[in-house]
């Protein structure tokens, strides 16, 4: 097996991995950085993101309350230390992208612009059209070109850590176009590699998304945190889930039901506000967990849109005419057309709450390390925890610059304060993880198909982890994916052949999925509280005295993994309760 | 190794058959080679005059051939066609930005065809034509 | 929004396949999919490799246009799977990886060139003035920022040089792709590596391999419109020329 000698390794090419690639970069010239990515980097799922990056530039806003807005946001689950850091770093961090060639949108004097976004009580998301994610991505990946010590290794499918000494010291990767298995050593790992969205039926996210980096990290024995917070935005296109930016909310556009009524002014963000003059944290202006919970229940009350796709309501932006939507959300009105066949220009658009970002991931303390010495973690895979139980619109953006450059900063510290431990040893694991792999590949008796248990898990995810959950839902579903588990082992590949085997592939993401789902629907389960994106039917109440905690989820084998939990770092609010109204302050 | 990337030839000669747009491109392109013969005519004519009279009368009286006839009609139509076509795409290589906004391209193009016609009126006028 | 899109009619797919463990060329198979009405081709496709034949590779991941995974041939013309809608298509679809790249494996094309030539151009800000996190960001008026909007929403989808006769027929072109992002970069008011840049592509091998074919804007699928951006190269460059030779006490 070809071994590549590397200082740091980095898993995943979006913009965390390119955040941290680029920091690793600027630190030291000489340093050997791999960037290790299943996919081209501009492939990658953050070019995806619409709306926006939220961080304080402007006079009337201040830290204190994008730190309020998140921690309440978050329904006090966030870990305020992180918090403070983030929200410190965030508007360096955009700053640094600008002078690297970022197009946010201006204001007429040159300075950049901002614009409103959910749950957040002055305007502070800096955007790029609703493009942002998309630019953010490009620009990080263009300006990576210009360091020739970031080695990318595009379209590697990243299988295995190398774990000896107690410390992560490498990785197995695939290498699509050849199919053969290449082992890199490393000082340190980051890991970078995105959210598992895939594993839910109706969701977001890219075909990618499939929690390669959180099972990697997870089978290594790092503990997966806050799981079982699953964000749902509530605005998707019904048929193909694809995401409708909040920034359509906050640009004015309002929900309706069937008769045409704003029914969030009866879920306690009203009073109703005129229309065309959105009210910062206020009915369509609510986070998105309160705001897609609202969808539920007004459709579960018999006054949802009736479509062939099911139940929806409505969103409405007809009001904010041609110029506008053109000038501040073409991307939405052009896939609205594209997969609706709907002018959000001259017809409301039905909607529907969507599967769209993970809270929990890899458990990683402030410094971005997870507990394992030499693995570090960073993005949508990883729970710092800054979001919480329910991430505000326009935070994530920011959270991969920020955890992103951290993530690359305490590897490089890590990398250059170790020695290497003996090559044998970590050769026998590489070949160890070959094996495995072979095995998989080789396997001629299995009859079951990857698409069938596909099928069933995201079926099981919808039905008992869904947008609301109960402990009879949660205890079948993780049953059921004991059961998928079990089954994974007897899949077999149709396509035997080395180049670009997508078949290979496609097995090899459905095992993470089902990992990551099993911590998911467990931690749900263990979780007898409503907080957050998290919601019991069984039981509405935030339990404070008891749930006040992050829950980690432990790899077992082929075991369900076993829950413990971690007090939350509490620095200066008190948990307390949010309030969405317009009535508050 | 087990790759081996295939890569499927291009053909030389008749690339340009495949795709209506590529066909409309080489149009283009193949309408200069008359205005280039047309130039031609143009120079030997002058070089007559040069000569004298009657050599210039011969080459008028060349020119009103069937053959050059036809080949003159045939010239101006390609030279039209050549000069819509670049005057289409003129806006492309030309962008006028007016504040945040591009002039559209109607106007670019209108542009040249206003300069064009009145060009094209000066020199019949000056001529003696109109 | 109507029932009609959810009707389903059976398509024919004519996907190229090629299998260089397997094959010796390249060969096209046809399959039957049940397409709804309302699918684009991408849908088809992942129909097909979940139901009918799980060895067919594709790319894909975003299912939203802005990815640029899913590039493809569809009936000759380059698209993305993702934005080409089964309902604009009658008879038989015929689907091939993009032309003028070497074919890797079925729809997956090699990209390695279009990714060195990427790099090669510089597209990334070279400050014209270096500014310090503290100062803050740079001053860019909406209309410094309209002037080189348009070229920032490449997404490297590669469906230009795809349409490109010039990439097919002389492969050392840089290609629209590339080109339009460096132009991207000229025009950004904060940047001041033009001249860097236009050692790369104000060359044989960048904008003068171009004859204004115009392909590349037909078929963007952001209406990026690369072939303005080479001609408007093509126009500096020129001017940089008579500058320098025969109003060298013009420029500063």
């Amino acid at each position: 097996m070809e071994t590549i000698q590397t200082d740091v390794a980095i898993i995943g090419a979006g913009g965390a991995g390119l955040r941290a690639a680029i920091a690793l970069a600027q630190a030291d010239p000489k340093l050997r950085i791999a960037l290790i990515s299943k996919v081209y980097p501009m492939r990658s799922h953050t070019c995806a993101a619409e709306g926006g990056a939220a961080g304080v530039i402007k006079a009337d806003d201040s830290m204190k309350q994008h730190f309020d807005d998140t921690v309440g946001g978050g329904d006090w689950l966030s870990d305020q230390d992180a918090v403070e850091y983030f929200i410190h770093e965030a508007p360096k961090e955009l700053t640094q992208l600008e002078h690297w060639g970022c197009p946010w949108n201006r204001e007429a004097d040159g300075s950049v612009a901002v614009r409103p976004f959910g749950g957040m009580k002055i305007q502070r998301t800096w955007f790029a059209a609703d493009k942002s994610g998309f630019h953010i991505l490009h620009t990080l990946f263009q300006t990576s070109l210009q360091f020739d010590n970031i080695q990318r290794y595009d379209e590697f499918f990243a299988t295995d850590l190398l774990v000896d000494d107690g410390r992560c010291q490498g990785l197995t990767a695939i290498e699509m176009r050849s199919g053969q298995m290449r082992c890199f050593l490393a000082g340190a790992v980051i890991i970078a590699g995105g959210g598992a969205g895939r594993m839910f039926p109706f969701n977001t996210n890219g075909a990618i998304k499939t929690g390669d980096g959180m099972a990697l990290a997870y089978r290594a024995g790092v503990p997966l945190k806050d799981m079982e917070f699953v964000q749902y935005h509530p605005t998707g296109l019904p048929n193909t889930g694809t995401l409708l930016t909040e920034a359509c909310r906050g640009e004015g556009g309002v929900l309706l039901n069937k008769d045409g009524y704003r029914f969030l002014q009866d879920y306690g963000m009203g009073p109703e506000t005129p229309l065309g003059k959105p009210v910062l944290k206020t009915m369509e202006l609510g986070p998105r967990d309160r705001v897609s919970q609202s969808i539920w229940h007004e459709i579960r009350k018999g006054r949802a849109v009736k479509t062939p796709w099911g139940d929806c309501v409505w969103l409405d932006m007809r009001h904010l005419g041609e110029k506008k939507i053109n000038e501040r959300l073409p991307f939405v009105r052009d896939i609205s057309i594209s997969y609706l066949g709907v002018d959000p220009v001259t017809d409301m658009v039905p909607i529907r709450p969507v599967v769209h970002y993970m809270m929990g991931g890899i458990h990683t303390d402030i410094n971005a390390a997870t507990p394992l010495p030499g693995l570090f973690a960073a993005g949508e895979c990883a729970c710092v925890s800054i979001n919480g139980a329910n991430r505000l619109g326009s935070n994530s953006l920011v959270e991969i610059l920020v955890f992103g450059h951290r993530a690359g900063l305490s590897a490089l510290e890590h990398a250059r304060g170790v020695g290497r431990s003996s090559e044998a040893a970590l050769s026998a694991q590489a070949e160890a993880a070959q094996g495995r792999v072979r095995a998989l590949f080789m396997r001629n008796a299995g009859k079951e198909s990857i698409a069938g248990l596909r099928k069933e898990m995201t079926d099981t995810m919808e039905e008992g982890a869904g947008i609301y959950r109960t402990q009879e839902g949660l205890a079948k579903t993780c049953d059921k994916l004991s059961e998928l588990r079990r089954r994974y082992a007897d899949v077999a590949l149709h396509d035997k052949t080395n180049v670009y085997n997508t078949d290979l592939l496609s097995a090899l993401e459905l095992g993470s999925m089902l990992d990551c789902a099993e911590a998911v629907a467990v931690s749900g389960r263990e979780r007898r509280e409503s907080r957050g994106a998290h919601q019991r039917l069984d039981f509405t109440a935030r339990d404070d005295a008891n749930y006040l905690r992050h829950s980690l989820a432990h790899y077992r084998g082929s075991e369900p993994p076993n829950i413990d939990y971690r007090d939350v770092v509490i620095t200066t609010s008190p948990p307390g309760v949010r309030d969405y109204s317009g009535a508050k302050k | 190794m087990s790759r081996r990337p295939y890569l499927r030839e291009v053909s030389r000669t008749a690339w340009f058959f495949k795709r209506p747009r590529y066909l409309r491109y080489m149009a283009r392109e193949v309408t200069c080679i008359f205005i280039g013969i047309y130039t031609v005519i143009l120079l030997v004519g002058v070089y007559r005059l040069s000569q004298g009279r009657a050599e210039y009368e011969a080459f008028l009286m060349a020119l009103q051939r069937p053959a050059s006839v036809v080949f003159h009609v045939a010239a101006l139509a390609f030279a039209l066609y050549n000069s819509f076509t670049w005057f289409n795409v003129a806006p492309k290589a030309l962008p006028i930005q007016v504040g945040e906004e591009f002039l559209p391209d109607s106007v670019v193009a209108g542009g040249h065809y206003v300069v064009w016609v009145a060009l094209s009126l000066f020199i019949l006028f000056w001529a003696g034509v109109l | 929004m109507s029932e009609n899109r959810m009707a389903i009619r059976q398509v024919e797919l004519e996907v190229l396949r090629y299998n260089p463990e397997t094959d010796d060329e390249p060969k096209f198979q046809r399959y039957s999919v049940p397409c709804k009405n309302e699918w684009c081709i991408l849908d088809a496709l992942n129909y097909l490799k979940d139901n009918l034949d799980p060895t067919l590779s594709y790319r894909w991941s975003c299912h939203m246009q802005v990815c640029g995974s899913c590039g493809m041939m569809i009936n000759g013309e380059p698209k993305l799977a993702c934005k080409a809608m089964v309902r604009d298509y009658a008879g038989v679809i015929r689907i091939e990886p993009l032309s003028h790249f070497p074919i890797e494996r079925d729809l997956v094309a090699v990209a390695d060139d279009f990714m060195a030539k990427l790099k090669r151009v510089k597209p990334y800000l070279i400050p014209g003035e270096k500014r310090s996190l503290a100062d803050g960001e740079y001053q860019q008026t909406p209309e410094q920022l309209a002037r080189y909007r348009k070229y920032a929403m490449c997404i490297n989808c590669m469906l230009c040089y795809a349409a490109c006769p010039e990439y097919g027929l002389t492969p050392k072109f840089i290609g629209p792709g590339a080109i339009s992002l460096a132009h991207r970069y000229n025009q950004d008011s904060r940047d001041g590596g033009r001249d860097l840049r236009q050692e790369e592509i104000a060359t044989n091998e960048g904008v003068w391999e171009c004859t204004f074919v115009g392909a590349c804007s037909e078929v963007c699928p952001k209406h990026v419109d690369p072939a303005s951006a080479l001609q408007q190269v093509k126009v500096a460059s020129t001017v940089d020329w008579y500058l320098e030779h025969f109003m060298s006490w013009v420029k500063k």
